[in-house]
């Protein structure tokens, strides 16, 4: 790709970006979230027409007017949002598009053959006749990967393969790339996490403002340097110093014995104002359902829930909001936010009464609270009135934020707060996590990122099926034993 | 350009222009004052339907039973008040209470299994549709029910403000309009400056956020079915103010023409998004088509003809334009 251009409006999303990605090579492609890379591989992709500038496929210019093309050339796109069927199985999601027919009928056998054989030659099992939304994301995106080799792609995309992935099916991911590398398979690979591209990548190049600033072997960028590159000036230490919790300092949630219908059996743990707990644990293990517990998404079968000494009786996520309990969930877009509402209107969503007179509600006073939120959370947008759609992601997390941060919440339970949010907003999240513990709050967090729950937790509790495993101190919480307390081997 | 002002405005000079190009077609029949009355009364029924089916459409649901309602509350109303053994303005309000009563009960039946079993409101509203129209029919032994009361008539077929505008040679507003102008007036207010009609907007865009939020999704969803049937109860006692009689059979398709208001007026069904005041426009519209098509003699079968395929093109000439600005 050389000289690619893309504007939207208002918005020169790429000026003149080149990126060249040889054959058997993994590429890593790195840089905030509105950078431009997912417009770049959208352009790869055919998902989007650039402006200006030129591709090129073995050598031979090409022109692209939609995905067709994209896949006629052997290049194949993994979303971070998988694109399969979720009705249809793990074959029909294969071939979908190119199914194998006779006459006027599909050839059912073929398909199942074609499925098998790419499926074998990737050494790689998956239950075929299940329907895709029952599938974990490990499988789904395997599928994915499958589905993009049955179309002969020789150049394959992947948008944040890792996020949702667990240590063990990220080596095992890791592996198969490194045999398709081998068979000549060339791989883009955008990533957040920073840590795991040196385990993956060959080249590094990073992408600010929608220029590509800098390409290098992977052995010679550092990540404090891929850091400097992509924020354009040196960030502070990856995360912020954590401010002692006072010794006599009240205890703001108290847990105890809870359990709920799925995958917390009996959780145990306090929180103090001014602490940060970090709940560490596989995928799966019972963090987000102990979470959602505590504050109401799903509804607990039993234990006890108390917050500031007074014992809460918690029948859905009204009652624990009364009681000062604010979820910060997992997946922003399906969960935290209104999409298609304004930034005042999810701001003030959760406390809608505060900013109302009687039924009506007080435009003013919900243009104050909301302006104030915008400046203290520097949340960037155009005005209190922009869609929330139209942000980017780290700017959606601060909405949500703002949501909550507006009502006397004294307990925050932060799930994956940082997840696809890009490095300079993380630290405005850590930094925000911080001016909440001064104003007293307690707060949980459940992270899939060891180095977020060691750097940003006073303490550190392992879940695993259900239960709190482990306990450790932050000066004893080093990765070795978290992981093997999560796996539930010794350490 | 995506500013609700601008939209409005816009549509007010499209609507303006269409009226001149209709009135020169009419060879001037259109733009008198005892025709533009005419259309008025003729969408009320229509546009008051199409107010409670907006709420519903927001929340991405659907409300198929509101042209059934229309005929059960109608003849229930009847009945009531042939034999309440009440007059006068007392008998007018009694029985409309009744009537929105009825409907808002069918509104809380098509509710429940919606918000308690996550059954398609659909499917309910096609039961509700189903049994209404047939209790209607059985309490009214199959005929229309006649009031044995002319305190409708007034309500039904007189004007307000008729001293006022008699000067003016005109004979005034119909009652039934300013009923129909102040439930556009209320129920937009509601839509968009209460906290309900907030919510009602939030669980269209996001029912898990907005639950996650705090907001009772449940009654939020249940009071929208309410509002629709209540709305048909309203629809049903004009109806009958007009005819002077509950009829078991004047309902058939008026969800359908309830909906199109909706759509034509710009509201999604995928929910999220809509305004009661584009409902309000999109029942005129269909209004001023039918009353056109009248004027200039086109037969009922073209009408069908033509009334689907401008439905067609509003939703189409929406979603273009929706992305030409969203480029």
């Amino acid at each position: 790709m050389t000289g690619i251009e893309k504007s939207f409006p208002g918005v020169r999303a790429l000026d003149g970006v080149s990126l060249d990605v040889r054959a058997g090579e993994v590429h890593a492609l790195v840089g905030e979230n509105g950078a431009g890379k997912s417009t770049l591989m959208k352009i790869l992709a055919g998902a989007h027409i650039a402006d200006g500038g030129s591709i090129a496929v073995d050598g031979v210019p090409v022109t692209m007017s939609g995905p067709k093309d994209a896949e006629r050339l052997g290049i194949g796109m993994i979303y971070q949002e998988f694109n399969l069927v979720p009705d249809l199985g793990v074959i029909e999601n294969i071939v979908l598009g190119i199914e194998p027919v006779r006459g006027w009928l599909l050839d059912r056998a073929a398909a199942g053959e074609r499925a098998r054989a790419i499926l074998g030659d990737l050494g790689i099992r998956l239950p075929l006749d299940r329907p895709a939304r029952r599938l974990s994301v490990a499988e789904q995106q395997l599928t994915e990967i499958a589905k993009a080799l049955v179309r002969h792609a020789r150049l394959i995309v992947m948008d944040e393969p890792t996020a949702a992935l667990t240590d063990r099916e990220t080596d095992a991911l890791f592996a198969l790339i490194a045999k398709l590398k081998a068979q000549g398979v060339a791989f883009v690979y955008i990533s957040h996490r920073l840590e795991e591209l040196p385990r993956i990548a060959d080249r590094i190049t990073v992408i600010r403002d929608g220029k590509a600033i800098e390409t290098r072997p992977i052995a010679e960028m550092p990540q404090a340097e891929m850091v400097r590159l992509m924020v354009g000036r040196p960030l502070d230490a990856q995360f912020p110093a954590l401010p002692p919790v006072a010794s006599d300092a009240p205890v703001r949630l108290a847990v105890r014995d809870l359990r709920a219908a799925v995958n917390v059996n009996g959780v145990s743990f306090e929180v103090r104002a001014g602490e940060i707990v970090g709940l560490a644990g596989l995928v799966g293990a019972g963090r987000t359902e102990t979470v959602r517990a505590i504050a109401g998404a799903d509804v607990p079968t039993g234990g006890e829930i108390a917050v500031d000494g007074r014992v809460v009786r918690v029948s859905g996520p009204r009652s624990a909001i009364e009681a000062g309990i604010a979820l910060i969930t997992e997946d922003r877009k399906a969960q935290g936010l209104v999409l298609g509402m304004n930034v005042r209107e999810n701001t003030t969503l959760a406390h809608l009464a505060d900013y109302s007179r009687g039924p009506f509600i007080d435009h003013a006073a919900e243009l104050a609270i909301t302006t104030t939120e915008i400046a203290e959370l520097r949340i960037r947008t155009p005005s209190s009135e922009q869609t929330v759609r139209n942000l980017s992601g780290g700017n959606q997390q601060k909405v949500v934020l703002a949501k909550w941060m507006t009502g006397d919440a004294r307990v925050f339970l932060f799930d994956e707060p940082t997840r696809g949010v890009d490095v300079g907003a993380k630290a405005e999240i850590y930094a925000l996590m911080l001016q909440l513990l001064a104003r007293g709050a307690g707060i949980v967090m459940v992270s899939s990122e060891l180095p977020e729950v060691l750097g940003m937790a006073h303490r550190v509790l392992v879940v695993r099926a259900g239960t709190i495993v482990a306990e450790f101190a932050r000066d004893d919480a080093t990765p070795a034993r978290v992981i093997a307390a999560a796996a539930g081997v010794a350490a | 350009m995506n500013r609700p002002i601008v939209r409005i405005a816009l549509a007010i000079v499209a609507f303006v222009v269409l009226v001149i190009v209709v009135n020169a077609f009419t060879g001037g029949d259109f733009l008198t004052a005892g025709n533009l009355t005419n259309v008025l009364r003729q969408i009320t029924y229509n546009a008051i339907l199409a107010v409670g089916q907006t709420f519903v459409i927001i929340t991405a649901g659907i409300d198929l039973s509101v042209g059934s309602l229309i005929e059960l509350t109608g003849v229930v109303m009847a009945q009531f008040a042939n034999a309440s053994g009440l007059s006068g303005p007392l008998l007018v309000l009694v029985t409309t209470l009744v009537g929105i009563a009825v409907g808002g009960g069918a509104g809380l039946i098509n509710a429940l299994p919606v918000v308690r079993l996550n059954l398609p409101p659909f499917i309910t509203t096609l039961a509700m549709m189903l049994m209404a129209r047939g209790l209607a029919f059985h309490l009214a032994n199959g005929r229309p029910v006649p009031l044995n009361s002319d305190a409708f008539t007034t309500l039904g077929t007189g004007y307000a403000l008729h001293d006022l505008l008699a000067p003016l040679g005109l004979p005034g507003i119909p009652w039934v309009v300013t009923v129909m102008i102040a439930v556009v007036v209320v129920f937009a207010i509601v839509l968009n400056r209460t906290r309900f009609g907030r919510y009602v907007l939030a669980i269209g865009g996001n029912e898990e956020a907005a639950r996650l939020a705090g907001v009772n999704v449940a009654l939020v969803k249940t009071l929208v079915y309410v509002i629709s049937g209540a709305c048909a109860g309203l629809a049903g006692m004009l109806l009958m103010a007009r005819f002077q009689s509950g009829s078991p059979n004047t309902g058939i398709g008026s969800e359908l023409q309830s909906i199109a208001a909706v759509v034509v007026g710009g509201t999604s069904l995928m929910g999220g998004r809509g305004s009661i005041v584009a409902t309000f426009f999109g029942a005129l519209l269909i209004g001023v088509l039918n009353n056109v098509m009248n004027l200039i003699g086109i037969d009922s079968y073209t009408q069908d003809i033509v009334l689907g395929a401008v439905i067609l093109l509003a939703v189409m000439a929406e979603e273009i334009r929706k992305r030409v600005f969203a480029k």
